[in-house]
């Protein structure tokens, strides 16, 4: 099934490799550059599922999952945080801040689109 | 050695040089423009005319009489540059005036005899006769790539 | 789109990303060093390490991952306040980033790259971690490297067990799980991909339609899954909601998994297909790029701009010859062609700047390289030295940058090698332990105008004599002001260090570096105060596909004099000019004799000149410090020159560099003014004279 996404990193390369990761698969990958522009392209989209680094300039990945769940328009939106951490309580910030869930990088591809699914349906 | 490998028409450009008449292949010609001064290429060989504007390049510019040891090309209005391309690059022929376009096949051609003189580059590759007029088939790479090693 | 390699495209956006991230890197160390950043800078600095990390991840760059790691544990340390930043401590880090972008320049080109070389930088960084916390100091890397494997085709369901496990789930959400964005069906979809699902659901608690609140869950689930995977893939599937709901998972029963046949179970009722996604949407591109924001950066072949360059060359000429012929077709000057010729002329010039600027860079990237030679320069030489920068902004075209890199670095080297005094000299002095460098930037009437300076001892020029003169490269009895004994430093094979050491080679000298800045069309001049330090000033053209000329006529023909080897005009007289042997001659000028060439005779235009009263010379400082005087008949003026290669495969003209079209489409030339010398040395005039053998 195709979702539409949106990916949220301050790294070039990352955002090329969710593009490369999942364009093929027929998903449509919207990306920001960090926080602030991705509340910006939120405003013309509506993606099944957002997914977000952490570590980014102007607004970090906690800050810009705040500002989605705080409109009313993403609320329910699933939120997959990127990170290189696997610890635990990296992960309990980031639920705490109201994301879905999270993956690991350097994400696997199949690992990726399969929680994109996951969360999305 | 054969002139002309294939057996179709081959379209030569006639010009004059003093009183005789030449040609060369139409398919090593660009275009043909009137005469401008060129600028001269300091200690350049005498048959080395200089360089031109050819459009925004510096076109190199040869007297093609004087190369071929004619009397140098008499200077008037009619004075044409023929600009071939040859190995990629450009070279400008200075001429006395361009007079036709005739099409021969092959067998219309013959090589020309063996004079038994070196001293000028063998550049005529080929004969040819039109209205009972011989004409001196060219070799443009001849002209242009011996120019060095003639000026050196 | 292409039949390229995405992953290598990747791979090289991955490189170029680095380059941008170290450069932030090296921004933010700056600012912290110099106390000129603020909150946010070591954030930017963190993130700069922590993404290179990142994509070095994605490529299995495992050597660059380790690295990384440990590089951000370091700065993630000071973050979060619990290393304080200490100048030893940007001391490291700075070290650390030069070695992280050597090894990810071995990364880029694919060059093995010792890990033991980064051995005690790790052990350096580690040790600053595990100072202030003794706890984690022995906190292993979990992040591995993954190299990224973007073949689809292997289907991670379809290895099959020979078992066929029954799970019982219960599951009851708490309303905080739909906070998250977590759903039910999704996760009951996905369970349902792993084998035969049967759901339950209980309503027994769901009260009566007045007394129900809207955000309470009231429902819970029993579900049965008959599948051949293991209870821990069963419980990732409920990962995401770990804590937010109440889970039971419990193996009843195992079968043969034969019973269930072969065909992998999809879903029941309720779950959408999971299928991998057919081949249609494949992405409308117009769709996937509508909302993000265009790339701010451009990649463009440099062959196009090339193109660009020339063209824009070709109507800049172009838009001479028109003005010149409306002038002479008499056009009044306040007629509306001539003011739209006017108007045409600016955006030209215009034009011609933007393309121009195409190529142009900034110098940062420069500017950064000399910082790590000041460091590594000042190790080695145990010497505390600062490098301060300014007008990194500068642009200046790409070559021109590239090429003067190996210049500068011997500039750097130079300053801080034997420029800059030992700390002892220093505090002897009453002048601060610590040495300065600057190097700057900035744009001066159409030129870029670099200086590098220091505030060392300034030149010894008591010394750089008597070595110039123990070298025969001056006479001994050699009489000479200030200026020109610091331009002595210019000769080839002048070193002035009494022991050599491994910095400045012997035999490399600053006379390399002035004739890669001339090779560039520039100038270079040293300016030395004792005690207060050394300055060099390099002056150069913005671009190398135009060059500032002089005008000149000689025997009838325009020709185009490099205007950075003209240091002066002069009409010659007969107080100023004398006959050395018939057909030989000099000119006086304040620095001793210069030979004298009649440049139309040199160029074969005509016989040489038996007199020269009153004709105009340049006087020419070239390469090696050779003087020589041209005799030219009229200048014209400085302008601007587009330059034209000529096809020197059919006659190479000696001393002609170049072409240029003029105004009226004529073709000038452009001398080449050290063949020019050559070429009359070689007509038998006599050699040229460095200017300060003679008093």
């Amino acid at each position: 099934m195709s979702l539409e996404i949106l990916a949220v990193d301050d790294s070039r390369t990352m955002r090329d490799m969710i593009r490369l990761a999942l364009e093929p698969v027929g998903f449509t990958v919207h990306t920001a550059d960090d926080g602030v522009h991705g509340t910006e392209v939120l405003e013309d989209i509506d993606p099944d599922v957002i997914i977000t680094d952490i570590n980014m300039p102007r607004m970090d990945g906690f800050g810009f999952i705040d500002a989605v769940r705080d409109g009313n328009r993403h609320r329910t939106t699933p939120i997959l945080v990127l990170t290189t951490e696997a610890a635990p309580e990296m992960k309990m910030r980031a639920r705490s801040a109201g994301a879905t869930g999270w993956i690991v990088k350097p994400f696997d591809p199949t690992k990726l689109v399969k929680a994109l699914q996951m969360v999305a349906g | 050695m054969s002139v002309m490998d294939a057996a179709r028409p081959v379209e030569l450009l006639t010009f004059k040089l003093g009183d005789q008449e030449y040609s060369l292949d139409i398919m090593s010609v660009r275009e043909i423009r009137g005469w401008t001064r060129a600028t001269p290429m300091p200690l350049a060989p005498s048959f080395v005319r200089g360089v031109i504007n050819l459009r925004g390049t510096v076109l190199p510019v040869i007297d093609l009489a004087e190369r071929l040891g004619l009397q140098k090309c008499g200077q008037n209005s009619r004075n044409v540059i023929i600009v071939v391309k040859c190995h990629g690059h450009m070279t400008g022929l200075l001429v006395d005036a361009v007079s036709d376009i005739v099409a021969l096949q092959p067998d219309e051609m013959q090589d020309p005899p063996d004079t038994g003189t070196s001293d000028t580059p063998n550049v005529v590759k080929a004969l040819t006769l039109i209205d009972d007029r011989m004409i001196r088939v060219l070799d443009v790479a001849q002209i242009v790539t011996h120019a060095e090693s003639d000026a050196a | 789109m292409t039949a390229s390699d995405p992953l290598a495209d990747i791979r090289a956006s991955f490189f170029v990303e680095c380059e941008e991230l170290l450069e932030a890197l090296q921004d933010g160390l700056y600012a912290l060093e110099h106390g000129t950043g603020d909150g946010e800078t070591i954030h930017v600095v963190f993130r700069a390490v922590h993404s290179i990390k990142g994509g070095a991840g994605a490529f299995g760059l495992e050597h660059l991952v380790q690295f990384t790691h440990q590089y951000e544990t370091a700065l993630d340390a000071v973050r979060s306040d619990r290393l304080a930043v200490t100048p030893d401590l940007l001391k490291l880090f700075f070290r650390a980033a030069d070695h992280l972008s050597d090894i990810i320049r071995s990364a880029r080109e694919e060059q093995p790259f010792a890990t033991s070389i980064s051995a005690p930088l790790l052990s350096e960084l580690t040790a600053r971690v595990s100072l202030e916390a003794n706890q984690e100091a022995a906190e292993d890397i979990d992040f591995a490297p993954i190299a990224v494997n973007l073949d689809f085709s292997e289907d991670p369901l379809s290895a099959k067990g020979a078992q066929l496990n029954h799970f019982q789930i219960s599951f009851t959400p708490e309303p905080e799980l739909f906070d998250t964005g977590n759903d039910v069906p999704h996760i009951f979809a996905a369970l349902a991909d792993l084998g035969e699902l049967d759901v339950q659901c209980d309503t027994s608690r769901l009260p009566t339609l007045h007394q129900l609140a809207p955000e309470a869950v009231y429902l819970s689930w029993s579900l049965s899954l008959a599948t051949v995977v293991e209870e821990a893939e069963i419980a990732s599937i409920f990962e995401f909601v770990e804590g937010l709901c109440e889970l039971d998972i419990s193996l009843r029963v195992t079968s043969d998994a034969n019973a269930l046949g072969s065909e992998p179970v999809t879903s029941d009722a309720m779950t959408p297909s999971t299928e991998p996604v057919d081949a249609e949407p494949q992405s409308n591109p117009q769709q996937s790029h509508r909302d993000t924001r265009q790339q701010t950066v451009v990649r463009v072949d440099i062959e196009r701009v090339e193109r660009l360059v020339n063209l824009v060359g070709e109507l800049v000429i172009n838009q001479a010859m028109l003005s010149q012929s409306m002038q002479s077709a008499g056009i009044s000057p306040h007629s509306e062609a001539m003011n739209g010729l006017e108007e045409f002329q600016r955006l030209t010039r215009d034009i011609q700047d933007s393309v121009m600027m195409i190529r142009a860079q900034p110098v940062k990237s420069l500017f950064q390289r000399m910082s790590r030679i000041v460091r590594e320069t000042s190790a080695s030489v145990s010497k505390d030295v600062r490098l301060i920068t300014d007008g990194e902004t500068t642009e200046v075209d790409k070559t021109v940058i590239e090429r003067l890199a190996d210049p500068l670095t011997h500039m750097i080297r130079n300053a801080v090698d034997h420029g800059i005094e030992t700390p002892a000299t220093r505090l002897a002095h009453g002048k601060p332990e610590q040495g300065e460098v600057r190097l700057s930037a900035s744009h001066r009437s159409g030129r870029v105008v670099i200086d590098v300076s220091d505030d060392g001892g300034g030149i010894d020029r008591d010394r750089v004599l008597r070595t110039a003169k123990d070298k025969g490269l001056v006479p001994p009895d050699a009489n000479l002001a200030d200026t020109e004994i610091d331009n002595l430093l210019f000769m080839p094979g002048f070193s002035t260090a009494s022991n050599l050491s491994d910095l400045s080679g012997r035999g490399v000298g600053m006379d390399v570096v002035r004739t890669a800045i001339h090779a560039l069309g520039g100038r270079i001049t040293i300016n030395s105060e004792p005690r207060q330090g050394t300055s060099f000033s390099i002056s150069l053209p913005l671009t190398l596909a135009v060059l500032d000329g002089m005008v000149v006529d000689v025997s009838g023909e325009t020709l185009v004099v490099p205007l950075n080897v003209v240091s002066e005009t002069l009409t010659l007289t007969e107080n100023n000019i004398e006959m050395v042997s018939p057909g030989h001659w000099v000119v006086r000028n304040r620095n001793g004799f210069l030979p004298l060439l009649d440049l139309s005779a040199v160029l074969g235009y005509r016989a040489e000149r038996a007199d020269f009263t009153d004709r105009i010379a340049l006087l020419l400082t070239l390469e090696d410090d050779v003087g020589v005087a041209l005799v030219v008949d009229e200048i014209h003026d400085q302008r601007q020159v587009v330059i034209k290669g000529l096809d020197d495969s059919f006659y190479r003209a000696p001393g002609i560099a170049a072409a240029t079209i003029l105004g009226d489409g004529q073709i000038a030339l452009i001398l080449d003014p050290a063949d020019i010398v050559a070429h009359a040395c070689s007509l038998g005039a006599h050699p040229p004279a460095h200017h300060r053998m003679e008093a």
